[in-house]
């Protein structure tokens, strides 16, 4: 894989697809995506992990209830 | 009642060494609706989330979705050019993500709403099927579509990416 990232640009009114590398410009854009991509990628992590962490708390609550786990499964 | 036809305008796939991005450019603006389906794998270790661009724009974009994962669901929301998640190289060899992009009325005068709905493919548990409602709040028509996985990775070799024309008339 060369250094440089490489883009594909296509022309749709000819067809024609052309690689060239990035430009400097380009570049600074996509490291400064790559920052904002890694912290929405932490956020929806956390969020992920709170709403696992919400549902099994749910869940131990109800069988404490005396819920059967199919119950359970039933209104969660 | 409309008739829709779909023409292919456009495709192109990634060849050894992998793209950092794809655009569609010099988009002709006489068709109703714009589609692009897109087979794609990322080379980063874990699941991306994608990044879209118009006209070379990636701010006043915003989004909704919803996302299951094999085990529970959830929904996002951000204000982002951020699309859906791709397989990265974690997920089963050779296994791409299956997207599409729905942008009606892209030549309009109006802000421009467009959907992305997509699966991963994984031999395991977990993988991850997303329908999400974005926004680019801008007035201009789209004339030029660029995708990117997103950090500093790259689309892999076999990636495909195909833009259609649609009309409804």
């Amino acid at each position: 894989m060369s250094d440089t990232p490489i883009a594909i640009e296509v022309d749709c009114s000819t067809g024609i697809a052309t690689e060239r590398p990035l430009t400097a410009d380009e570049i600074a854009a996509r490291d400064a995506a790559a920052a904002q991509a890694e912290a929405d990628a932490k956020a929806k992590a956390d969020a992920e992990a709170a709403a696992a962490a919400a549902k099994a708390s749910a869940e131990a609550k109800l069988a404490k209830l005396g819920l059967t786990a199919d119950e359970v499964a039933a209104i969660l | 009642m409309a008739n829709p036809t779909l023409f292919q305008l456009a495709t192109t796939t990634v060849g050894s060494g992998g793209v950092s991005s794809v655009t569609f450019s010099s988009i002709p603006a006489t068709y109703t609706d714009l589609i692009i389906k897109a087979s794609l794998r990322t080379d980063n270790a874990s699941n991306l989330t994608g990044l879209i661009t118009f006209n070379g724009s990636s701010s006043s974009f915003s989004f909704r979705q919803l996302e299951g994962n094999g085990a529970s669901v959830a929904s996002y929301n951000g204000t982002t050019n951020a699309t859906n998640t791709e397989n990265g190289t974690g997920t089963t060899a050779s296994t791409f993500s299956s997207f599409e992009f729905y942008i009606p009325n892209y030549a309009g005068s109006n802000n421009k709403s467009f959907s992305v709905d997509s699966v991963t493919e994984n031999n395991a548990t977990t993988a991850y099927a997303d329908l999400s409602a974005n926004l680019w709040s801008n007035t201009a028509a789209i004339t030029s579509i660029a995708l990117a996985p997103g950090s500093t990775a790259n689309f892999v070799q076999y990636s495909t990416f195909t833009l259609y024309g649609v009309r409804n008339y």
